[in-house]
């Protein structure tokens, strides 16, 4: 990555004059960033959503957004697929760079980006086709594979999930006639199939019971080990079991980012502090 | 598991394939008002030669159709087009809230399916049926019992009895009327239903909570909150009723003659064009027919308009659908 | 009589006319239906089916020919009419949304749902049978095909629109481009929408006579070329009905009798699903 700094280093010399902002803790810890982002507006219409946001995102581990509903916490998240630009009104400011390049500049295409930053959403949602075919779906769009490779691809996928041995039976019914777990488990192998970097999941178990919750609780802590992996949470608790850091958002912008541990045990924000024992949202 | 390969360069999907799909479909719309445009040219093109003989304003008042010296007015097929619609109107109108005030608030619930299908298979009844019924079943039996009955009280009425003569060979503007009566009843009920089920369970629940009868909540809270979907519904009813052409050509009886009275036979704008646009020669009489068809696009167009701008209004009101 | 027993009196009196107007529809659907299968079911018979029509005064004959050309005069109006209809409510649904234009075409298609057939044949006589100097088969057919296109525009809008948004998100998070989007996911979750829209339209085209009068016009003998005139159920009956023959009125009762059980059992069929899609 460092091979672009330098271009980087201009843009934000010139965008937000240096790393101001960035916590220091945050530069020394952990590996170089995936996904960094800087003096990030975003606006639905006329309303602004997020207030200058910057963050860096390091590869490789868990990122938690927490704090009260309407935070701007999903808003983030879907900045980083541009999946907010299917709506004509939504617009982004500011820059984020994935792997040396700006994903927000015009002429990056969206597509191929949203292969490389896979999303798993906050309800189920199998497409209309065979839980293969579900899987299938995305591999085909930018691989062509004969048909045994494509029954590897899509075992493995499966497998990855954790949803294998329950759907190997049953690999061409419907995808829709999965548990409510299950599906999720399902849009999670769809994402990982497509083999991509960074995998955003947009409160994942928010519509799931408890058993169902802990099996992807579970799952995106191993996935970690090879995949970034951002996760907006309504759950406290859920931040603090599976994330290693955590960023606390509030009317649109970031109060506090830091360790998972440091936040929920010596929050420096007072805001944080009242946030996490309870006091609002 | 191992990490996630390397992904290496993935193929850039073809944009002049996202290009081409918007634009086939953007085509499609866009065709879709080229073809109210091109009716709308085609219309005003057809009937130019008529309109330039006759003039637009002579020709809607002239009551002579005569292909023989090529003297063509609208008046009658106008009158009777209004005529029948009004009748249809007048009917259909309180029958149709009758039907959308028991859908909505009087059937039992195992009831409302069954029911508001068949009212609404009423409007699926392919039009030339209603003309085989109509002429065959419906007239004759119009004529020996409900005509000369309302002959004999309606018609002895000081002026409105006027409207209400005419010889009893069942085939009339009257007949045309009640027929197309029973047209739009199922489309003028089935929208006021729709409209009605919008208003929010707690207006009329506290409506009741006052102690108002059912009546009461219908006719005081329900239909004032509703008016501008029932205009609508019944404007898009006789949009219906203006525009029907094989039910009316049946039962009108065809013919140039203005008459007041409603049992004389007569001729509608859409009953005119059917029996007679094949058989035009000349270019004037052609051009007559078409410029008939203009009038009655622009009535309909008009009437229809209106009925989608009142359901909208109403929509907007309360997110329903129209 | 006291103010509450006069509210009570003017409630039962109009609560008990609302369901004597029901009754009146429902009389008059039985009425008719009733005298369809009088009139007609004696006539629905096998030689129906394989005889052609009958000339003037002559015994016997059926209708095959008429049959067969309403069959494909109504094809062939479908094929015509739902690639275009299913392809503007694809714009409408997905990249028109919330755009002026689409409320525009949105009006304009309301307007041709309720627009006089008569004006339409018109129209296409204007455009397809004076300047190719005849009538056709196919003239009926784009006449039909332009009463079926705001039926299917408006259902598959319709239908698109229940799919939800989260469905589009999750395929356009893959890496999906919009159109692959559209036709694998949103269109596919609501085929069995889309399709019923389409069988709505066949049902409310196979009845129609206006819009073929002075474009299919008619055709007394077996044929299968569309770029002739072309026999057809409806303008059929018509004129059988209004001739002098007791034989062509037998066959009109017998041609309507099988419209309608056609029309009505389409119309039964998607309504219901149609239902139970939107609860």
């Amino acid at each position: 990555m460092n091979d672009n700094g330098d271009i980087r280093e201009e843009q934000v010399a010139d965008a937000a004059g240096g790393v101001e902002g960035v916590p220091p803790a945050a530069a020394e810890t952990g590996p170089a960033p995936k996904l960094d982002i800087r003096n990030l507006d975003f606006y639905y219409g006329n309303h602004q959503a997020l207030k200058d946001i910057n963050l860096k995102i390091p590869e490789k581990q868990v990122m938690a957004f927490i704090g009260p509903s309407g935070c701007g916490k999903s808003t983030l998240l879907r900045t980083f697929n541009r999946i907010y630009s299917l709506y004509p009104n939504q617009r982004a400011e500011g820059e984020i760079w994935l792997d040396g390049q700006n994903i927000l500049s015009k002429d990056v295409d969206v597509n191929l980006l949203r292969a490389k930053v896979g999303m798993v959403f906050q309800k189920p949602a199998p497409f209309p086709m065979s839980v293969f075919d579900n899987i299938a779906f995305g591999i085909r769009l930018y691989e062509r594979l004969p048909k045994a490779d494509m029954e590897e691809r899509v075992e493995r996928a499966l497998k990855r999930a954790a949803l294998w041995d329950e759907v190997k039976d049953k690999l061409h019914k419907s995808g829709a006639a999965l548990s409510g777990g299950q599906q999720q488990r399902l849009c999670i192998a769809r994402a990982i199939a497509v083999k991509p970097e960074v995998i955003l999941l947009d409160e994942p178990t928010s519509a799931l019971d408890p058993i169902s919750t802990a099996r992807i609780e579970e799952l995106v802590m191993e996935l970690s080990e090879d995949y970034t992996i951002v996760i907006v949470t309504h759950n406290m608790q859920q931040a603090a079991r599976i994330s290693d850091r955590t960023a606390f958002m509030y009317l649109g912008e970031i109060i506090e980012e830091g360790e998972t541990d440091q936040i929920f045990t010596a929050p420096r924000e007072e805001k944080t502090q009242a946030y996490i024992t309870g006091r609002f949202g | 598991m191992s990490a996630p390969e390397a992904t290496g360069e993935r193929p850039k999907h073809n944009p002049l394939t996202e290009t081409l799909f918007k634009g086939l479909s953007l085509s499609a719309a866009l065709l879709v008002l080229a073809t109210l445009g091109a009716i709308i040219a085609m219309l005003v093109v057809g009937a130019w030669p008529a309109l330039q003989k006759f003039g637009f304003f002579r020709f809607l008042v002239t009551a002579e159709w005569n292909p023989v010296t090529e003297t063509f007015g609208a008046l009658t097929p106008i009158y009777g087009t209004l005529v029948t619609s009004a009748i249809a109107i007048i009917i259909g109108l309180p029958v149709s809230f009758g039907i959308a005030l028991f859908i909505t608030e009087l059937c039992p619930v195992w009831l409302k399916r069954p029911v508001s299908t068949a009212i609404e298979l009423l409007a699926a009844i392919p039009s030339i049926i209603y003309g085989m019924w109509g002429l065959f079943i419906f007239a004759p039996f119009f004529s020996e019992t409900i005509q000369p009955w309302l002959t004999d009280t309606l018609g002895q009425v000081p002026v409105i009895g006027a409207l209400f003569d005419g010889p009893p060979i069942g085939v009339s503007v009257f007949t045309a009327g009640i027929i197309l009566a029973i047209m739009i009843i199922p489309f003028i009920s089935s929208v006021m239903r729709d409209v009605f089920e919008t208003v929010p369970r707690e207006l009329r629940e506290s409506a009741y909570g006052l102690g108002c009868t059912t009546w009461e909540v219908m006719w005081k809270v329900v239909l004032p909150l509703t008016r501008a979907g029932v205009v609508g519904a019944v404007m898009l009813g006789l949009g219906r009723a203006l525009g029907e052409t094989m039910a009316v050509t049946f039962v009108i009886g065809n013919s140039h003659d203005f008459n007041i009275g409603l049992f004389w036979p007569g001729n509608s704008i859409a009953s005119t064009i059917a029996n007679e646009f094949t058989e035009a020669d000349g270019e004037i009489y052609t051009a007559s027919l078409i410029a008939l068809g203009l009038v009655l696009f622009m009535i309909t167009f008009i009437v229809l308009s209106l009925a989608r701008l009142m359901l909208a209004r109403m929509a907007k009101t309360y997110g329903g659908k129209s | 009589m006291n103010l509450y027993a006069r509210r009570k009196f003017i409630n039962a009196f109009n609560l008990t006319a609302s369901v004597l107007t029901t009754l009146f529809g429902l009389f008059f659907l039985a009425w008719i239906l009733w005298v369809l299968f009088a009139r007609g079911f004696a006539g629905l018979d096998l030689s129906l089916f394989t005889q052609d029509m009958p000339g003037p005064g002559s015994e016997g004959g059926g209708l095959r020919n008429a049959i067969v050309g309403s069959l494909l005069i109504t094809l062939a109006g479908i094929l015509l009419g739902a690639p275009v209809g299913i392809l503007s409510g694809i714009y409408l649904s997905e990249y028109g949304r919330g755009t002026w234009l689409a409320a525009t075409v949105r009006f304009v298609s309301d307007i041709l749902l309720s627009a006089p057939s008569i004006v339409i044949g018109v129209f296409v006589y204007a455009i397809m049978v004076a300047p190719l100097g005849g009538f056709s088969g196919w003239a009926g057919a784009v006449a039909l095909a332009i009463i079926a296109l705001p039926v299917i525009l408006r259902t598959t809008e319709d239908m698109m629109l229940l799919v939800p948004d989260t469905m589009r998100e999750a395929a356009a998070a893959l890496g999906a481009p919009r159109w692959k989007v559209i036709l694998s996911v949103v269109l596919r979750a609501a085929r069995s929408g889309v399709l019923t829209g389409v069988l709505l339209a066949v049902a409310r085209i196979a009845g129609e006579t206006a819009p073929l009068l002075f474009t299919a016009l008619n055709n007394q003998f077996f044929s299968l070329d569309m770029s002739k005139p072309m026999a057809n159920l409806p303008v059929t009956i018509f004129n059988f009905a209004m001739g002098p023959y007791d034989n062509w009125h037998d066959l009109a009762w017998a041609g309507s009798l099988l419209i309608t059980l056609v029309v009505l059992g389409l119309n039964v069929i998607t309504r219901a699903f149609l239902r139970g899609k939107k609860q």
